[in-house]
């Protein structure tokens, strides 16, 4: 192992690591938060999630897309895990029939 | 997987309060066990991961010893594909730096959002617990924390599980990563994304719920495609959490001060 690439771990493990501590040692410094930016953080979960999976979900192309509804209609009515699995089936089986 | 059901997610409250009995009490070994369970369903996802990055690094001549320490010490999936992308002699150090921070961009709002709720923890527990703030582990973390308080057990109970075994399939690819050829063939290749996709529709009781993730998907998708990969993530999340802001009404504001929300936030300027 050498000298450098050693140092090149560790300096990606701090930035990975200044990143998930920043926000919080970034809002801590703030006492009582304004509404809006309570809101803000409110949204945070559904906006990252959505601005992650949207993109990978539309490059699948249409089985993607498919799979990706009927996941989203299963989750109505069923478990997370049984929801996953129907949508994986629907997109191995379309991806068998598309070519 | 029968068993696991009572705890997923089937309806809009999510898995909080289902499998749990009246007589069940709320002891550190219960939580423990509920993380460790929230844990299972991205495990099938984690081994894949870790291993195909165990095998490209391989590919890439890196040492072994140095492809575990990276998993071991960086511990953030997609960042680690990103430097193997850039791994060069001599080292491009800025460039990767770069590029990490802005594939790791999110978990500053992951970190703003769940610091929040983290007020049974120490500084030292929470310190541990921001290392281990991986998409799942922060996803599954903030689900928790909509119905009940955030323990450590419950915590530790979902991030100790993930974090051994994204190390040893690390390892795993290492040694055999020639045998994982064609992952897509079982459409363990969406499957990440499709486990993200139902852990959104957890969400769905939140307000604003639905703009926000529309204008997320829509602007995250628009960055993908013209500015490419990894902005879309930070634009998309800025987007809808902006409309958020925007569009939240003074009287749920008030509503939400008076939940106690903000606990755990304002005092603790001597941890930082």
């Amino acid at each position: 192992m050498s000298l450098e690439s050693l140092l090149l771990i560790f300096a990606l493990a701090a930035v990975t690591y200044a990143t998930r501590f920043g926000g919080h040692a970034i809002l801590a410094r703030f006492g009582a938060l304004h509404p809006r930016v309570e809101a803000g953080l409110d949204a945070v979960p559904g906006a990252v999630i959505a601005a992650l999976v949207a993109p990978g979900i539309y490059s699948q192309g249409f089985p993607g897309i498919v799979a990706a509804g009927v996941a989203v209609l299963a989750c109505f009515r069923f478990s997370m895990i049984s929801s996953i699995t129907i949508s994986l089936a629907v997109l191995v089986g379309m991806r068998a029939l598309l070519g | 997987m029968a068993d696991l059901r009572e705890t997923m997610p089937s309806g809009s409250h999510g898995p909080d309060l289902q499998g749990r009995g009246p007589t069940k009490p709320d002891t550190t070994k219960s939580e423990f066990m509920d993380g460790l369970r929230e844990c299972l369903p991205v495990l099938g996802a984690v081994v894949p991961f870790g291993a195909v990055f165990g095998a490209i690094a391989v590919d890439k001549g890196l040492q072994p010893a140095e492809i575990i320490l990276m998993s071991a010490l960086v511990y953030a999936g997609a960042s680690q594909y990103v430097a193997m992308e850039l791994w060069a002699t001599p080292f491009p150090y800025v460039t990767m730096i770069v590029s990490v921070f802005a594939v790791n961009f999110r978990h500053i709002l992951y970190s703003a959002s769940i610091g929040r709720k983290l007020h049974r923890f120490s500084p030292l527990q929470k310190s541990i617990a921001f290392f281990g703030l991986v998409d799942p582990q922060w996803a599954v973390a903030e689900k928790r924390a909509a119905s009940r308080d955030l323990t450590v057990a419950f915590y530790a109970g979902m991030a100790v599980p993930l974090y051994c075994v994204w190390v040893v399939s690390t390892a795993f690819g290492v040694m055999f990563g020639r045998l994982i050829e064609n992952p897509a063939a079982f459409g363990l290749d969406f499957l990440l994304p499709i486990y993200f996709l139902t852990l959104l529709m957890g969400f769905r009781s939140r307000p604003r719920w639905l703009p926000v993730v529309i204008v997320s998907a829509s602007v995250g998708t628009l960055f993908h495609v013209t500015v490419g990969p990894p902005w879309h993530v930070a634009f998309g999340a800025g987007a809808g959490i902006l409309l958020a802001a925007i569009i939240c009404k003074q009287e749920d504001a008030g509503k939400q001060e008076g939940t106690g929300k903000q606990e755990g936030i304002g005092k603790q300027e001597g941890e930082t």
